[in-house]
């Protein structure tokens, strides 16, 4: 068996490459639900891969990633869209960045790329501060939702006789016979012939289980706002100049209509400090109205949030073959998200296959196409229509920002969501301006309903974090 | 299936079925839409009494004020959908909404938007701290407890101290939720006196006014909030910061109009519309808090009341828009409803002024209309009658409020 530990987008995707080999892939994800570490909360960019230090593993992966991008979207039904990014010089000063960005684009061997000048940019980007004079523009950049690639590879894997759970944190490892045991907090027990170790912030943590020591991990958060729907601010992702150590504070379509405004770069002591601050979110609103001076940050906001990035001293990624058959994919910051797909190739095609001389064949059975749980709303009227006819649920509106029909929600619990934020995650319920206000009772009682679960067992995500305390009074 | 209709009603709440029910007495044939599985919307969760002193001369609860509506639609023959859901409003009188029947368009004359409004949501604020389970909007907590039976908190404190976040610590407090405090933001409450009396004072729960919540703290469920309080301009006083130990902050910090799916209407957040409670659109009419929020159903069950007549009469062509007067904001005045006057019609005007009053003299000018009124506050609409009248010259009235003395 090969375990994979950590369900984010990394762990999701190296162990359904390896899955496309191997049946018995077991993918071991801590937290309540897949992709709702590192991959819930960043800025969702799919980079062009321009202007990671040359040379650098980041840079290696990055380009490929991205290309890479188009199978998986096929593949796993996954939303991209390349809607190109601009980065952008507000002064005289800046122009000379974008010389250099250029001389690192070449020097990457990135050639997907045009420097507009000021009339050209104002044409895609109309909303820009007026210092605007000019941009480094890459069109195969992009958007989609990670979290929505790690579900959806984590199904693939389950659909091709792998398995996924959900809850199970690793605590202990044992070496017996040339394998692993892997104990869990849960009290359960697996044994693996090879383990990939994606545990993003906790990857040296779970490094050290196994004896290896890869290099430490520093959390750095990055806050964000959440604009709605309602202004169309940008049309690509806006970035301003990068510095040494961060890409900057964007503005950022989101997939369904939105606008991420963020994130700041700060270290922070703890590997669970989610939450934002007044500095931060102060932060974030200063910088990006230099970008995009119209940004409404009074009326237009649906929620601020943080995410934690596991950046490590080398501020590269490090992958690489511990002491015998695992292997420790640590230290994914940015591009880590676009690098996925070209990682998990790495790790199958280089690392298991070149370095530890394991001989992998394609199943010849295998699946790769992956439906994603349908979104009516986004289908054409005959095919809806058709789909009420079978079942009439398919017509009942439940999230009504979002319009998620009851049948999806029961479809997203069909495959494994238990808590709120997991069909949140696989439906878009409750991602809306009303932030779940009319759906989430709804949902709470569809979930009771289809798992027999009661009330008060319901869980917005984690453990500990409980919606009702018990009924008013009894019946 | 393909529908044929003098006047659709988008949203069954009171003001829709008030709607639905005039159009029907002024001869409409009339389909009334509902998204939820029952009519009433947020009267059916509002179970405490205060309802239709005005429009019923009665004290009722919410859901009686629903089954009087309710009852009298039941002898009309005004098509109920409920369950369904409206997808799209074109600008060629089509509507085309979704339900468990399939997906169907209805070709009509007229529409009439009682959509109402949604609470507005912490998440919203931008207030910072950990993002933790056990923050609910008061409309949420409400419908837990009252419909679902079901108890979403053990220690609660209420943020906003509008009419629902004020009737929520009553109820939270009847339940055998600790309230440990209504925070506002502003100097003064923003719900009707009535309630912080019989709300708050009543159970000797804190009022903490010009306080904000600076964070919110909890690993998973929320265990503790921060609050400071705040001088004259806003700013917060250093060394003022309480902490209250809590597993749930309760948020009633306003409404916003829901005006989807007709984006094309003109919005200012909620419909524009004049005393005929016609939009910009001259087919599509508007009422209740889709247009302003209004501080009590009565107002709301009479303004869609008068919506349904107007747009009864403008399908069967008995009333054509005339050339309309603007209303415009004067001094000291925050909200005005509505916004155009077509003088030949009655006006019942709703104001809300910008600051607290001993004793206001509101005008209306140039109709040289003057009106004292006693403790004016922004949380209480005042209302003024103004009769139809003919003044060709008269192309703008403005309101203003001034202290009297």
């Amino acid at each position: 068996m090969v375990a994979v530990i950590g369900g984010g987008i990394v762990g999701s995707l190296i162990a359904r490459e390896i899955n496309k080999y191997v049946e018995d892939v077991y993918l071991f994800e801590a937290k309540n639900g897949i992709g709702t570490g590192v991959t819930k909360a960043n800025s969702g960019i799919l980079h062009g891969g321009y202007d990671d230090p040359p040379g650098s593993l980041r840079a290696q992966l990055c380009y490929k990633g991205n290309r890479l991008y188009d199978e998986i979207s096929r593949e796993l039904s996954i939303e991209v869209k390349r809607i190109g990014s601009h980065v952008v010089a507000l002064d005289e000063s800046e122009l000379a960045v974008i010389d250099e960005l250029e001389e690192k684009a070449t020097r990457n061997n990135v050639k997907e790329y045009r420097i507009l000048n000021r009339d050209e940019l104002f044409e895609m980007e109309p909303n820009l501060s007026e210092n605007a004079l000019s941009s480094f523009y890459c069109p195969i950049a992009g958007i989609t939702e990670p979290w929505e690639v790690a579900i959806q590879a984590a199904r693939s894997i389950e659909l091709n006789g792998g398995r996924v759970f959900k809850g199970k944190r690793l605590v202990e490892v044992a070496k017996k016979d040339g394998k692993f045991e892997l104990s869990f907090e849960d009290g359960s027990t697996y044994t693996a012939d090879l383990v990939i170790n994606a545990a993003g912030l906790y990857a040296d943590e779970v490094a050290k289980l196994f004896g290896d020591d890869v290099p430490k991990i520093f959390p750095i958060k990055g806050e964000y706002f959440l604009l709605g729907k309602d202004v169309r601010y940008v049309n690509s992702v806006i970035f301003p100049m990068p510095s040494e150590l961060t890409k900057g504070c964007l503005v950022i379509p989101t997939v369904d209509g939105g606008f991420l405004a963020g994130p700041t770069a700060h270290g922070v002591q703890s590997k669970q400090d989610f939450s934002t601050t007044r500095d931060g979110l102060a932060e974030v609103k200063e910088k990006t109205l230099k970008l995009i001076p119209s940004l409404d940050f009074s009326r237009n906001v649906v929620k601020t949030f943080a995410g934690l990035r596991p950046e490590s001293g080398g501020k590269d990624f490090y992958i690489d073959v511990g002491t015998d058959n695992v292997i420790h994919v640590s230290g994914i910051r940015s591009p880590g998200l676009t690098a996925a797909p070209a990682i998990a190739k790495y790790v199958t095609e280089y690392l298991i296959e070149e370095k530890l001389h394991i001989n992998l064949e394609k199943r010849q059975n295998y699946i790769e196409h992956v439906e994603k749980v349908s979104h009516f709303v986004e289908t054409d009227f005959d095919y809806w229509s058709k789909a009420i006819e079978e079942d009439p649920e398919a017509g009942q509106i439940i999230c009504f920002c979002n319009k998620v029909t009851k049948q999806e929600i029961k479809e997203a619990i069909r495959n494994g969501a238990r808590t709120i934020d997991e069909v949140k995650f696989a439906t878009r319920a409750s991602f809306g301006e009303c932030q779940g206000s009319s759906c989430t009772s709804k949902i709470l009682k569809i979930i009771c309903d289809e798992t027999g679960l009661r009330p008060q067992d319901v869980l917005l995500n984690e453990k500990g974090s409980w919606i009702i305390d018990s009924e008013v009074r009894s019946i | 299936m393909r529908y044929e209709t003098d006047v659709v009603v988008i949203g069954a709440g009171g003001g829709g079925m008030a709607a639905a029910l005039s159009a029907y007495k002024s001869g409409a044939d009339v389909i009334l839409i509902e998204r939820e599985e029952e009519a009433g919307g947020v009267l059916n969760q509002c179970i405490h009494n205060g309802f239709g002193l005005h429009y019923y001369k009665k004290d009722l609860t919410g859901p009686e004020f629903k089954e009087t509506l309710q009852e009298e639609l039941e002898k009309t023959n005004v098509r109920v959908l409920k369950g369904t859901f409206v997808l799209d409003v074109s600008r060629d009188k089509r509507i085309t909404f979704v339900n468990s029947d399939g997906i169907h368009e209805i070709k009509t004359k007229a529409l009439v938007m009682t959509t109402g409004a949604r609470e507005r949501h912490f998440n919203s604020l931008g207030i910072p701290g950990d993002r933790v389970s056990g923050i609910f909007t008061a409309g949420v907590a409400q419908k837990y407890i009252n419909l679902q039976n079901l108890k979403p908190a053990n220690s609660a404190l209420i943020v906003g101290s509008g009419d629902i976040g004020l009737i929520m610590a009553r109820r939270l407090h009847l339940e055998g939720i600790e309230v440990k405090g209504v925070v506002e933001i502003l100097p003064y409450p923003g719900g009707l006196e009535r309630n912080v009396q019989q709300c708050l004072r009543d159970y000797d729960i804190p009022l903490y006014l010009s306080h904000s919540v600076t964070r919110v703290e909890g690993k998973n469920r929320l265990s503790k909030v921060y609050v400071s309080q705040l001088d004259g301009t806003g700013n917060i006083i250093p060394n003022s910061e309480k902490v209250f130990e809590v597993d749930a902050l309760i948020t009633s910090v306003g409404l916003i109009p829901s005006v989807k799916p007709v984006e094309f209407v003109k919005t200012g957040p909620g419909f524009i519309t004049s005393n005929t409670n016609q939009t910009t659109e001259d087919w599509i009419f508007a009422a209740g808090n889709c247009t302003v929020i209004f501080d009590l159903v009565d107002y709301v069950a009479r303004e869609g009341e008068k919506a349904g007549k107007y747009a009864a009469l403008y399908a069967k062509d008995e009333y054509i828009s005339q050339e309309k007067i603007t209303i415009k904001k004067g001094k000291n005045i925050n909200i005005i409803h509505p916004s155009y006057i077509d003088p030949n019609q009655a006006t019942k005007l709703y104001i809300r002024v910008s600051r607290v009053f001993q004793k206001a003299e509101i005008t209306i000018e140039p109709l040289g209309i003057k009106i004292i009124e006693e403790e004016a506050r922004p949380s209480e609409m005042v209302e003024i009658q103004i009769k139809p009248f003919k003044d060709n010259l008269c192309k703008e009235i403005e309101v203003s409020a001034h202290e009297l003395g």
